[in-house]
């Protein structure tokens, strides 16, 4: 099954897919441009991996972990499906990110890895922005690059685990203005979603709701103000990003 | 919510909870020209900053748990801003108007020498994030200077200011609200010293913001797996 959350007609709504857009709860049928969308789940604790497939570590010059490397992020960061994103002026590299995010379904603590995938509620698809301009050495990468309001896309469904036959063979893509610019498949994760939890779980209790962000392939490429980015994962979601430039954001031009 | 001795409890009033490392001039100068040295290359321009998750919060009493394979963590005193309403790109002068008060922080951690990498392991455990008590605004707001003590077994063994401070609250309110925004219940830490006092199961650890609130809590060893 596959459920989403929108904002219709001066209400929240629960939704799924419908072949003419989505099914609101109530039954009435909306094309996907009608509604607001929101994060398919309430979400807790938002983590994300950072070079977690061997091409994209390769990609940013930067040697295997031997850990995840692992970065939080804080609710104002995430917005749903067919959201704006803001593209500061003055910006040189801002790049996308298609990834698979995992949604925990029950409490997880101390959980080996071959038992790891049932703590799994559901899936989505991410697309979690970077400004690289502000990239700097501490605590890396620092907030104010990867925890930027409205910078981190969750969406459109969440699609429950048990529909989901295998995590880890899943082909995603991103697509600018139309033309795919990035391909991968989460077989390449160094550390597959079962990993994840084990060595999350191994140092913190993790909570349903709670959003692993699993990293993302090679691909990455600057993307500018007017740009329709699109990340899609095989029967998972696709997931569409407009960016704007400062005026269409509705602010002035940055000082 | 369920906290690490298995106890359900009220969760600490926080939605969000935000700090800042490096915001002392001595932890600066202490680092020196290793800033300017492989993996930092520079000194960092805008604040340092980490979150403290969900399962990081308890309250007053509660028993912070030190984890099973660790001999002793990092205790420390901070201030806590405490938002009141949405705070989006504030500046140092509007910045108090956002924050609906102060609390007491006790911003534990495991030691790490090394900070190119977000420390998720040594800042995130269960019960790390102890989370005192909300106090009203002072009438002067953020113009006012706070001492910030920490204890372990009722010695003295922590004493910082926040005239030591790399940025006032204002100021990292401000410049932390340039691209993150803040919403009633978050709260922004002004951080804590580096080199911190450690504890260890069986200690107990005060913390307190002097003319702000107090806040103890046991360390107890996690259960051994």
């Amino acid at each position: 099954m596959k459920r989403g959350r929108v904002a219709y007609a001066g209400a929240i709504h629960g939704c799924e897919p419908h072949e003419r857009g989505l099914r609101l709860d109530d039954g009435r049928v909306l094309a996907e441009t009608e509604v607001v969308w929101l994060t398919p789940v309430e979400l807790g604790t938002v983590f994300a991996v950072g070079l977690n497939y061997a091409d994209h570590a390769r990609e940013l010059a930067s040697a295997k972990p031997a850990e995840p490397l692992l970065f939080l992020k804080g609710f104002g960061a995430v917005a749903g499906h067919r959201a704006t994103t803001r593209r500061p002026s003055g910006v040189e590299f801002m790049h996308y990110e298609c990834e698979l995010a995992v949604v925990i379904g029950r409490t997880a603590r101390h959980v080996p890895r071959d038992q790891a995938l049932p703590y799994v509620g559901g899936y989505s698809v991410a697309n979690d922005y970077a400004i690289r301009d502000y990239l700097e050495n501490y605590y890396r990468p620092n907030l104010r690059v990867k925890n930027r309001d409205g910078c981190t896309l969750l969406g459109p469904w969440l699609v429950d685990a048990t529909d989901v036959a295998d995590p880890q063979n899943l082909a995603l893509r991103t697509a600018v203005n139309g033309k795919i610019t990035q391909r991968g498949n989460t077989r390449d994760m160094i550390f597959g979603v079962a990993e994840l939890i084990e060595y999350l779980s191994s140092f913190m209790t993790l909570a349903p709701g709670d959003v692993i962000l699993t990293g993302t392939p090679q691909g990455v490429v600057n993307v500018n103000a007017g740009d329709e980015v699109v990340t899609e994962i095989d029967g998972i979601g696709r997931l569409v990003n407009t960016l704007v430039d400062d005026a269409a954001f509705g602010l002035a031009p940055a000082r | 919510m369920r906290y690490p001795d298995g106890i359900e409890r009220p969760p600490p009033p926080a939605r969000q909870v935000c700090g800042a490392l490096l915001n002392y001039r001595a932890d600066l100068a202490g680092l020196g020209e290793r800033m300017r040295a492989a993996p930092y290359q520079a000194p960092p321009r805008a604040p340092v900053l980490y979150l403290k998750p969900r399962n990081t919060w308890i309250a007053g009493g509660d028993p912070i748990p030190l984890p099973f394979n660790a001999q002793r963590l990092c205790v420390g005193a901070t201030l806590g801003l405490v938002f009141g309403r949405t705070c989006v790109r504030a500046t140092e002068a509007t910045a108090a108007g956002f924050l609906a008060g102060l609390c007491v922080i006790n911003d534990a951690c495991l030691p790490h020498e090394v900070i190119f990498r977000p420390a998720i392991e040594e800042r995130c455990r269960d019960g790390f994030c102890p989370i005192g008590p909300s106090g009203p605004m002072p009438a002067v707001g953020l113009a006012a200077s706070w001492r910030m003590r920490t204890y372990v077994n009722g010695e003295l063994r922590g004493d910082w200011c926040t005239g030591e401070c790399v940025r006032s609250a204002a100021r990292l309110i401000a410049d932390v609200s340039e691209f993150m925004s803040f919403h009633p219940g978050d709260i922004l830490m002004l951080g804590t010293p580096r080199d911190l006092p450690v504890a260890t199961a069986g200690d107990r650890v005060a913390v307190e913001v002097e003319g702000v609130a107090r806040l103890e809590n046991p360390i107890v060893r996690e259960d051994a797996r």
